[in-house]
C-alpha cells in the first residue's frame, strides 16, 4: 500500500548551469583550496567528504570575525545615532529662546597626518597579510625549507605596528592639544563625541596593537603555518575595518558637526 | 452594555469625552481575543483528542487562509486604533483651551493655573524650594508670574477641553489618570501637551506611572471636576487668597 | 545498539579526559551555564516572592532581615528582573541547550571557538557574581529597574542604591552583553561552518534556526546594549551629559552643562531590549515544532514556512522597538508606524501556532512531560502572545501601559513559555544531559514529570491570568504598596488587593510546584534510570551513538546526513516507522513504554 505522506519538500532542487567559470581575466585559473568537508556549498554529491583541513579553519576564523566586526558596527552605529541626537537636542529656556548648546569642537590638524598613517598601516598590513598565503613561500615552509613566510612577513608587520603606534601616539597629542585650549572629555556636548568617538576607536586600535604584538611572536613562536596565516589575516582584516570605521567617523567629526 | 461591560473587566468608569470610543475598542478587541485564544484552545484539544487521521497536507487552507484572515481582522483593528490615537495625539489643542501646567518631581505633583493674563511665568530651576513655597521654581522677577496659581489638587471645568502641559524637574515621571484614560510621560528637558475634555464632575485618581524612586508608589494627586461656574468661583477664590 | 563502554585512560574515548573547571568541552559548558541559570531562577524565584508577599502584607517582616521598605522592593524588582531575563531566559535556552545540544544536532564535535566558549560562560558567571553583590554595597542595589531609564538611573542622588548599587548593576550588565555576544559568534560561526556532510540549511532542525536567528539577533542587539552603557557610565562618572537634559534639579543639584535627552537611552535600550525578549523565546519556538513532531510521529507542517517565520520574526524584532515608548514622548506619528511594524510580528507569530496545531492534529501523541510542557509551550503562547496586539496599538496602550496588564503579557508569552520550553528540553535532552564519557545517559521520572507539567500548568494561569484584570482596573507596576496611599489613588490601589492577594497564593503555589521538579532532577541523578540510546525515537542528529559522549571519537567522522528530520511514516495499513536523519533504512515505531 503506497505511503499517504505527501513528503513536504525540503530539498531544493538545484540548478545546474553550464558556466565555464571563465571572466576572462586571462590569468590562470583559481586552485581549489578546499580540504574537505565544511558543511558550505551543499555539493555533497561531487565532492567527496573530507578532513576539514586549513582552508576551513581559515574560513572559519574569519567568518568568527565578520559577526565580531557586524556587532562592533552596531556599537559604533549606536554611537553614531547618539552624536546626531545630541546635535540636534535643543530646549527652549525660561525665557522662550530656543538653546543649542552644540559647539562644533574643531578638529586638530594633526588627526589629517594620522588619518594618512592610518591608511598607510593599512596598506603595510595588506602586504603582509599576502606575503602568508604566497604559494611558493607556502610550499617551501610545508616541506620545512626554511622559513621564507617569516622572513617576508616581518617587516610589513613590523611596519604596520610602528605605524600603528604612530597613529595611537598622534591621537594622545591631537587630545594634549585640545587639552591646552581646554577642551576636555567633559567641557560641551561636542567634545563629549569628539572624545568618546576618538577613544574608544583608539581602543579598538590598541588591540589591534596587541594582535599585531600576538602575531609578531606567533611567527617565531607557532610551529603551525595555519595558525600564523590565521592570526595574520585576521588581524589583517579587523586592522582594515578599524581604518574604515576611522574613516567614517573621522569625516563624521570633521564636516558633519 | 458598556457599564456592565466594564465592570467585568474591572474597567474603572470613564469621565472623559475621548474614555468611550477607546472602552467600546479595548472591550472589542479584549472579546476578539477572549474568543481566538478559547478557538485556538479548542483546536488544540480537539486536534488532541480526535481519532488518529493522516497528517493535513494543504499548506493553503491551514496557513495562508487563516494567516491572512488574522491579517485583515488585526489590520481593521489597528486601523480603527489609529484613527482614534490621530484624534487625540496629532493635532493639538484648540486655541481656546484651558491651560494648565502640570509639574512632577519627586514625589508629587503641581499643577500651575496661568492667571488673569493667561501667560505662564517664567521658571528656573534655581528658584525651585519646596518649603519656601515655590516648588517649581517660578522666576519672582518675571511680571506674568505674579498672578500664576500653583496647587496640588488639578481642579479642571467640565465639558471644556484642558491642554496640559507635562513638565519633570528630576527624573521621568508618568502622568496617569486611568479614570480619564489618560496617559503620559514627563520627561526632563521636554514639554509634552496632552489635552482632553472631561464629562463627569467627581474626584479622579492622578497615578504616577513611570518608575522614578522610593516614592513612585505615593507619588499621587487628585483630579477635580467640577461645573464651570463653580471652577471659575474656586480659580477667583483661590486667587484671592494668594494674591489679595 | 548501545556505545561500547570506553576503555580506561583511552583518549581515543572523550575529549575531555575528565571533568574540569575549565573545561572546553561544549557539553560541560552547556551544563555549567544551565547550572548558573538554574541557580539564577531559584534567586529570581525567591525575589519574586518576596515582592508579592509584600505587596498583599506590607508589615510582613522578613526573618533575619526585616520588613521590606520601599528601596528595598525597588531594588527586588530590579534584580528579579535582570536575573530573570538576562540570566534565566538568554542563558539558558540560547548558552545552556544551544552549547549542549546544538553541535551535535548538526554533526559537529564542537563549537568553532572551544576557548572563546569557556571565556564566555565564565564572563557571565563573573556577572552574575557582580549583580548578586549590588545589594550588600552601601545604598544597596539599583531601584531602577531593569530598563534603568536616566536621569533616575544616571544621577546616584536620585535614590537609595542609584550610587555604588547602579554602577555594580553597569558593571554586571556590561559584561553579560561581552559574553553574550561571544557565545553568539561562536553558534553562528558552528551553525555555518561546521555541518557535517549532507546536513545542508534545509535539513537543519528548527531548533538550530532558532538559535541562529536569536544568536544574529544578540550580535545586533548587545552590541547597542553595550554602547548605551557606556555612555550611561560616562554620565554618571565622567560629567558628560549624553541623558541628562540642561536644568535637571534632583536632589537640590542642578544640573547646569549639556543638552542630554533621556528619550535617547530609551531608542538605544529599546532597540536592545525587544529583540532581547526574541532572543529568549526563539529557541523554544523551535524546540516546541520538534517535540511536538517528534510525539505525535509526524512532520512538521509546514517546515520551510516554519524556517521563514523563524527568520522573519528575528528581523521585524529589530523593527518594534517603539512600541514600548508610544507614551514616553516619542512622535505620534513614529507611533503609528512602530505600531505598524509590531502588529505584523502578529502574522509570522500566529504562522507557527498554526503550524503547530496541525502538528499534531489527529495524531493522537505520545504524551511524555517533554511533549506537555511542549503542548504548554503552545497553550501559554497562544494566550500571552494574544494580548501582544492589544499592546501593539497606541490608544490602547494609553491607558494600558505600565500597568499589570503589560506585566501578564510578558509574564505569560516570555517567562512561562520561556520556562516551559526549558523544562520540555530538559526533559526531552536528559539523556543527553546526564551522559558523560563514564555514564550513560538516564531519563527523568516521566510520572514526577507529569505531576510538575499540571502544577505549573494551573499555577501559571493562577497567577498571571488576574493580573490583566488588575491591570485593566489601573494598577500600575513597581509599586512597592497599594494599601494606606491617601486620596483617590489610594481608593483605586486597595481595591485592587483582593486579586492580588490571590496572585500571591497562586504564585506561591506555583514556585511550590517548581519543587517537583527539583526533587525529579534529584531522584535521576542519585538513582538513574538507564536511558535507552534513543528513547523518544527522534529523527535528528543529536541521538546519533556516534555523538555521544561515550563514543569513540573517530566515529564520527563518517557521518552523513541523508534527509531532513522529523521523517515519520505511517501508512495506512500496517506498523509505523521512522527514518533518522543519519540512518539508510526506516525502524520500526513502537510507542515507548
Amino acid at each position: 500500500m503506497p505511503s499517504t505522506i505527501t513528503p513536504i519538500n525540503t530539498e531544493w532542487e538545484k540548478k545546474r548551469r553550464l558556466d565555464d567559470h571563465d571572466s576572462g581575466h586571462g590569468r590562470r585559473p583559481p586552485t581549489d583550496k578546499r580540504t574537505g568537508g565544511g558543511g558550505d556549498n551543499d555539493n555533497w554529491n561531487d565532492r567527496p567528504q573530507g578532513r576539514r583541513g586549513p582552508r576551513e579553519k581559515l574560513s572559519r576564523a574569519r567568518l568568527g570575525l565578520f559577526f565580531a566586526l557586524a556587532g562592533d558596527t552596531m556599537f559604533f552605529v549606536a554611537i553614531v545615532s547618539a552624536f546626531f541626537v545630541a546635535q540636534g537636542t535643543s530646549h527652549i529656556d525660561a525665557y522662550n529662546r530656543y538653546i543649542n548648546e552644540w559647539f562644533p569642537t574643531a578638529v586638530p590638524p594633526i588627526l589629517w597626518l594620522n588619518t594618512a598613517v592610518l591608511l598607510l598601516s593599512s596598506v603595510t598590513m595588506e602586504i603582509a597579510r599576502r606575503t602568508m598565503f604566497r604559494e611558493n613561500d607556502v610550499m617551501d615552509e610545508w616541506l620545512g625549507l626554511g622559513k621564507p613566510i617569516t622572513r617576508r612577513a616581518l617587516p610589513w608587520l613590523t611596519a604596520t605596528t610602528v605605524l600603528g603606534l604612530l597613529f595611537l601616539a598622534g591621537q594622545a597629542e591631537a587630545w594634549r592639544q585640545l587639552g591646552l585650549q581646554h577642551v576636555f572629555f567633559a567641557s560641551n556636548p561636542s567634545s563629549h563625541f569628539f572624545y568618546l568617538i576618538t577613544y574608544t576607536h583608539a581602543f579598538h586600535l590598541f588591540l589591534g596593537i596587541g594582535a599585531l604584538g600576538a602575531s609578531l611572536i606567533t611567527l617565531y613562536a607557532s610551529r603551525q603555518l595555519e595558525t600564523r596565516q590565521i592570526l595574520v589575516d585576521c588581524t589583517a582584516w579587523y586592522w582594515h575595518t578599524m581604518g574604515l570605521f576611522w574613516i567614517f567617523l573621522f569625516v563624521l567629526l570633521a564636516f558633519f558637526q | 452594555m458598556l457599564p456592565a461591560l466594564s465592570t467585568i473587566v474591572l474597567l474603572p468608569a470613564d469621565a472623559s469625552a475621548h474614555g468611550p470610543a477607546l472602552d467600546h475598542h479595548l472591550l472589542l478587541n479584549l472579546w476578539i481575543i477572549l474568543g481566538l485564544a478559547a478557538f485556538a484552545h479548542v483546536l488544540l484539544l480537539a486536534g488532541l483528542s480526535l481519532r488518529r487521521s493522516s497528517q493535513p497536507v494543504h499548506l493553503w487552507t491551514i496557513e495562508y487562509l487563516p494567516l491572512a484572515l488574522l491579517a485583515i481582522l488585526f489590520s481593521a483593528l489597528a486601523v480603527r486604533a489609529e484613527q482614534l490615537w490621530a484624534e487625540t495625539r496629532y493635532t493639538g489643542s484648540s486655541p481656546e483651551a484651558t491651560q494648565i501646567e502640570v509639574t512632577g518631581l519627586q514625589f508629587a505633583w503641581y499643577f500651575r493655573y496661568p492667571g488673569p493674563d493667561a501667560t505662564f511665568g517664567t521658571t528656573q530651576p534655581r528658584f525651585a524650594s519646596a518649603p519656601e513655597g515655590n516648588p517649581i521654581g517660578i522666576d519672582p522677577a518675571d511680571p506674568h508670574s505674579a498672578d500664576d496659581l500653583v496647587t496640588s489638587e488639578l481642579v479642571i471645568p467640565a465639558d471644556r477641553e484642558i491642554d496640559l502641559t507635562l513638565h519633570a524637574q528630576d527624573v521621568i515621571h508618568g502622568f496617569a489618570v486611568p479614570e480619564l484614560r489618560l496617559k503620559q510621560n514627563a520627561v526632563p528637558g521636554e514639554n509634552i501637551h496632552i489635552h482632553f475634555t472631561a464629562t463627569r464632575p467627581g474626584i479622579y485618581a492622578i497615578l504616577c506611572t513611570q518608575l522614578c524612586g522610593t516614592g513612585h508608589y505615593r507619588m499621587n494627586a487628585n483630579l477635580r471636576v467640577v461645573a464651570p461656574d463653580e471652577f471659575q468661583a474656586w480659580i477667583a477664590a483661590r486667587e484671592k487668597a494668594a494674591h489679595p | 545498539m548501545t556505545p561500547p563502554s570506553p576503555p580506561k585512560n583511552s583518549s581515543l574515548y572523550s575529549l575531555s579526559p575528565g571533568p574540569s573547571l575549565f573545561s572546553t568541552d561544549h557539553r560541560a559548558i552547556g551544563r555549567q551555564y544551565l547550572a548558573l541559570a538554574l541557580f539564577a531562577v531559584v534567586i529570581g524565584t525567591l525575589l519574586s516572592l518576596l515582592m508579592r508577599a509584600h505587596l498583599v502584607w506590607p508589615a510582613w517582616a522578613v526573618p533575619l532581615y526585616g520588613p521590606i521598605l520601599p528601596e528595598g522592593y525597588l531594588s527586588l524588582v530590579t534584580l528579579h528582573g535582570t536575573i530573570m531575563l538576562f540570566f534565566v531566559l538568554t542563558t539558558a535556552p540560547q548558552s545552556g541547550f544551544g552549547n549542549l545540544i546544538l553541535p551535535a544536532q548538526i554533526g559537529a564535535r564542537q563549537m568553532a571557538f572551544p576557548h572563546l566558549n569557556a571565556a564566555s560562560f565564565w564572563l557571565t558567571a563573573l556577572a552574575l557574581i557582580v549583580l548578586l553583590a549590588s545589594p550588600f554595597v552601601p545604598g544597596g542595589a539599583a531601584i531602577s529597574g531593569w530598563t534603568a531609564y536616566p536621569p533616575l538611573s544616571a544621577v546616584a542622588s536620585a535614590g537609595p542604591g542609584q550610587a555604588a548599587g547602579m554602577d555594580l548593576w553597569l558593571a554586571s550588565i556590561a559584561l553579560f552583553a561581552v559574553a553574550s555576544t561571544l557565545s553568539s559568534i561562536n553558534t553562528l560561526v558552528t551553525v555555518a561552518r561546521l555541518r557535517c556532510e549532507g546536513m545542508t540549511w534545509n535539513r537543519l532542525p528548527l531548533t538550530v534556526w532558532g538559535w541562529f536567528t536569536a544568536a544574529l539577533l544578540s550580535v545586533i542587539a548587545f552590541s547597542v546594549l553595550l554602547a548605551a552603557l557606556l555612555l550611561l557610565y560616562c554620565d554618571r562618572h565622567a560629567g558628560t551629559s549624553f541623558f541628562l537634559p540642561t536644568g535637571d534639579l534632583i536632589n537640590g543639584v542642578i544640573h547646569t552643562h549639556g543638552n542630554g535627552s533621556p528619550l535617547l537611552w530609551l531608542h538605544l535600550f529599546w532597540f536592545f531590549g525587544h529583540p532581547e525578549v526574541y532572543i529568549a523565546i526563539l529557541p523554544g519556538m523551535g524546540l516546541t515544532s520538534m517535540v511536538l513532531a517528534n510525539f505525535s510521529h509526524r512532520r512538521v507542517f509546514g517546515y520551510r514556512l516554519m524556517i521563514a517565520t523563524t527568520l522573519l520574526i528575528g528581523l521585524l524584532g529589530i523593527l518594534l522597538w517603539g512600541h514600548h515608548m508610544f507614551v514616553a514622548g516619542l512622535n505620534p506619528f513614529a507611533s503609528t508606524a512602530f505600531s505598524a511594524t509590531t502588529i505584523a510580528i502578529a502574522l509570522p507569530a500566529s504562522a507557527k501556532v498554526l503550524s503547530w496545531i496541525a502538528t499534531i492534529w489527529r495524531a493522537r501523541p505520545h504524551y511524555s512531560s517533554a511533549m506537555l510542557f511542549a503542548l504548554g509551550f503552545v497553550s501559554l503562547f497562544i494566550t500571552g502572545g494574544l494580548t501582544g496586539p492589544i499592546l501593539a496599538q497606541p490608544i490602547l496602550d494609553e491607558y494600558l501601559h505600565n500597568t499589570f496588564f503589560v506585566v501578564a503579557h510578558f509574564h505569560l508569552i516570555m517567562a512561562m513559555a520561556g520556562i516551559f520550553g526549558l523544562f520540555s528540553a530538559t526533559y526531552y535532552w536528559f539523556p543527553l544531559l546526564s551522559a558523560t564519557s563514564r555514564h550513560p545517559g538516564c531519563l527523568l521520572s516521566e510520572r514526577l514529570g507529569r505531576w510538575h507539567f499540571w502544577l505549573t500548568l494551573v499555577g501559571a494561569y493562577a497567577t498571571f491570568l488576574p493580573m490583566h484584570f488588575t491591570g485593566l482596573a489601573g494598577e500600575p507596576r513597581h509599586y512597592a504598596q497599594l494599601t494606606e496611599i491617601p486620596n483617590a489613588a489610594g481608593r483605586m490601589l486597595a481595591a485592587t488587593v483582593p486579586l492580588n492577594l490571590h496572585i500571591t497564593y497562586a504564585a506561591i503555589f506555583l514556585a511550590a510546584a517548581q519543587l517537583v521538579f527539583l526533587a525529579n532532577l534529584i531522584r535521576s541523578l542519585r538513582h538513574p534510570a538507564p536511558s535507552p540510546p534513543n528513547p523518544w525515537h527522534a529523527t535528528t542528529l543529536e541521538w546519533h551513538p556516534a555523538l555521544h559522549p561515550r563514543a569513540r571519537l573517530d566515529a564520527s567522522d563518517a557521518l552523513k546526513v541523508l534527509r531532513g528530520p522529523c521523517d515519520y511514516r505511517t501508512p495506512d495499513s500496517g506498523k509505523a516507522f521512522f527514518v533518522t536523519q543519519w540512518n539508510h533504512e526506516a525502524t520500526p515505531d513502537i510507542k515507548p513504554e
